[in-house]
């Protein structure tokens, strides 16, 4: 207990510093004395570093539900078809009806997300429940024949460009007021999963003990998915798929924290804000005057610790855990 | 009291139960006998609706299993499975306050604190209280899967396999646990291999075979020779120890 409260000041800091640099770094000179210092401080400064928070946060808690809810701890919504099936359904909205609100937009994207993970979760039902490694390769062969839909629908109608923006890589530079404030919806997706924290902790005991005590494994499902799908769908329509928030973030914090999500899931959301500001401060600064998108920042990143954490023997994995206990 | 009428189960085309009907007395330890496949497991998921049933009805102290609410059930029974070999990482203390959750719904109070803090030492899970379960064993893990279901409290507690892990103190110590809930005036409800656990420990036994109840009744109506070796279809002798029925089928 006294760890994750060390833990949480530390990562508290951490963003408090990182928020800082984020704000004072950038290719304008920011003179605060001038009126339009205080704009390039109001309307792009802030605005990006609370959207690579935001986005982060969300993203990091959407990843922990999504691996309780289908008992797992190699998935996240970007291996899973959850992005892939956003930005169809944003495509077909742009295709349909191109004049349609983002607000309309924003539904599209959230319904055909919840489908596609929807999609996902059943598919893997079927797979031996051993044989921990095939579910996230379910939802990577998954994700890989919705994208190719997607691909194939962009390149007839040549909308190429927009699905770069959604799925490539996921970057802030666009981000000025008025144009990241769907990432409040994936903020408040995640709150509501903290207010739900024991019901997914418990639902990752199992269907059967969710029962046992009372719960609706059915009713803690479909909200989880509603999370994950809203979550990656508001980050898919702002600022383009972050990959490996999802997976990476939650996987430490379970090492140091536990499953506990009531008592994780405040640390694994700030520690999702945190890489995800830290690596739009590195895309910013390693090649200045020039950016490196915070995507691909943290696919590069993320791909090593997680490796790492695949690697590193210290304690018994989930997968290593449900081998030979579970015969 | 818990009433089963007129329950049958398939998964698939294969006929898991059928046409069940026996009531499982209140204030007693019951336990569900019988050989590999006979339908214990299922009956049991049934009684605490874990899987739906298809035909016929269960009542648990007058309550449909069905049609009443989970969270009311959850405090009128208890149950855990034999799948508690879950890689999670909660910490015992964590996975045990989980009992009280359809009680305190997340928010205990005083006496939820208590019940779980007894539960612990109960099951003496003192020392491993702050461990995360996939660092236990598994008995360790089955007594604290089974130290959760103690803190739920319930006037019912549904057991599966419980005895799977435990070594013979811990076995002998969990029985006497489950005749104390008994004299406390709860009821319990066991699948158990192991017969002279069940000739030890349990009031009333239902012996099943093929889906079907066998026969029901104390254990001295029901551990005779002539009922088990029709059960198990193997020679078995039934001699007295303690006052109880001795089984003994290994040589």
């Amino acid at each position: 207990m006294q760890a994750r409260k060390k833990i949480l000041i530390g990562l508290s800091l951490l963003i408090f510093i990182l928020a800082a640099i984020s704000v004072f770094i950038g290719v304008a000179q920011m003179d605060l004395s001038d009126p339009r210092g205080m704009m390039i401080l109001t309307v792009s400064r802030i605005p990006r570093t609370i959207a690579a928070l935001l986005t982060g946060s969300a993203l990091a808690v959407a990843g922990v539900v999504m691996q309780q809810i289908v008992r797992n701890r190699f998935v996240e919504p970007g291996t899973a078809g959850t992005a892939e099936s956003a930005a169809l359904g944003l495509l077909a909205v742009t295709l349909i009806a191109p004049q349609a609100s983002i607000w309309i937009k924003m539904v599209a994207a959230s319904v055909s997300a919840l489908i596609g993970t929807s999609i996902f979760v059943k598919m893997i039902r079927k797979l031996p429940p051993r044989e921990v490694l095939l579910v996230p390769l379910a939802g990577i062969v998954l994700s890989g024949v919705i994208g190719a839909i997607v691909t194939w629908i962009g390149w007839q109608t040549d909308m190429m460009q927009f699905i770069a923006t959604w799925l490539m890589t996921g970057e802030f530079s666009g981000v000025i007021a008025g144009r990241y404030e769907l990432l409040w919806i994936a903020g408040l997706a995640a709150g509501i999963a903290f207010f739900a924290a024991d019901r997914f902790a418990i639902l990752g005991l199992g269907p059967e003990a969710a029962t046992a005590l009372g719960l609706s494994p059915r009713a803690v499902m479909r909200l989880g998915l509603a999370v994950v799908a809203v979550v990656t769908a508001m980050v898919v329509v702002s600022v383009g798929m972050i990959p490996f928030v999802g997976l990476v973030v939650p996987n430490i914090i379970a090492r140091l924290i536990g499953d506990n999500l009531r008592a994780a899931l405040p640390v694994t959301a700030l520690g999702g804000g945190a890489l995800v500001l830290a690596c739009d401060i590195i895309g910013r600064v390693i090649v200045a005057p020039f950016e490196i998108p915070a995507g691909t920042i943290l696919g590069v990143l993320g791909a090593g610790i997680f490796l790492w954490l695949l690697w590193r023997p210290a304690r018994p994995s989930k997968a290593a855990a449900m081998g030979p206990t579970d015969v | 009291m818990i009433e089963i009428k007129n329950v049958s189960y398939a998964i698939g085309g294969a006929k898991i139960l059928q046409d069940i009907n026996t009531v499982i007395p209140k204030g007693s330890v019951t336990a569900l006998i019988g050989p590999n496949g006979a339908g214990k497991s299922s009956l049991l998921n049934l009684i605490g609706r874990i899987e739906p049933l298809q035909t016929g009805t269960i009542d648990v102290d007058g309550q449909n299993v069905t049609t009443s609410h989970s969270g009311r059930l959850a405090r009128t029974m208890a149950f855990l499975g034999q799948h508690t070999a879950v890689a999670s990482r909660l910490r015992v203390s964590e996975l045990v306050a989980f009992g009280r959750w359809p009680h305190c719904h997340g928010r205990p109070g005083p006496e939820d604190h208590e019940k779980v803090a007894d539960a612990i030492a109960q099951f003496s899970l003192r020392g491993l209280a702050d461990r995360f379960l996939d660092e236990l064993s598994g008995g360790q893990a089955q007594r604290a899967h089974l130290a959760m279901t103690f803190a739920q409290d319930t006037p019912w507690v549904l057991l599966d396999e419980p005895l799977n892990n435990l070594d013979m103190a811990h076995s002998r110590i969990l029985m006497r646990k489950l005749s104390d809930l008994r004299d406390a005036g709860k009821s319990v409800v066991i699948v158990v291999h192991d017969l002279n656990q069940a000739a030890a420990w349990a009031d009333h036994l239902v012996a099943m075979k093929h889906g079907r109840v066998v026969v029901s009744g104390a254990p001295d109506e029901v551990l005779t020779p002539d009922w088990l070796s029709a059960l198990y279809d193997t020679e078995v002798q039934v001699l007295r120890y303690a006052d109880r029925p001795l089984v003994l089928s290994h040589v």
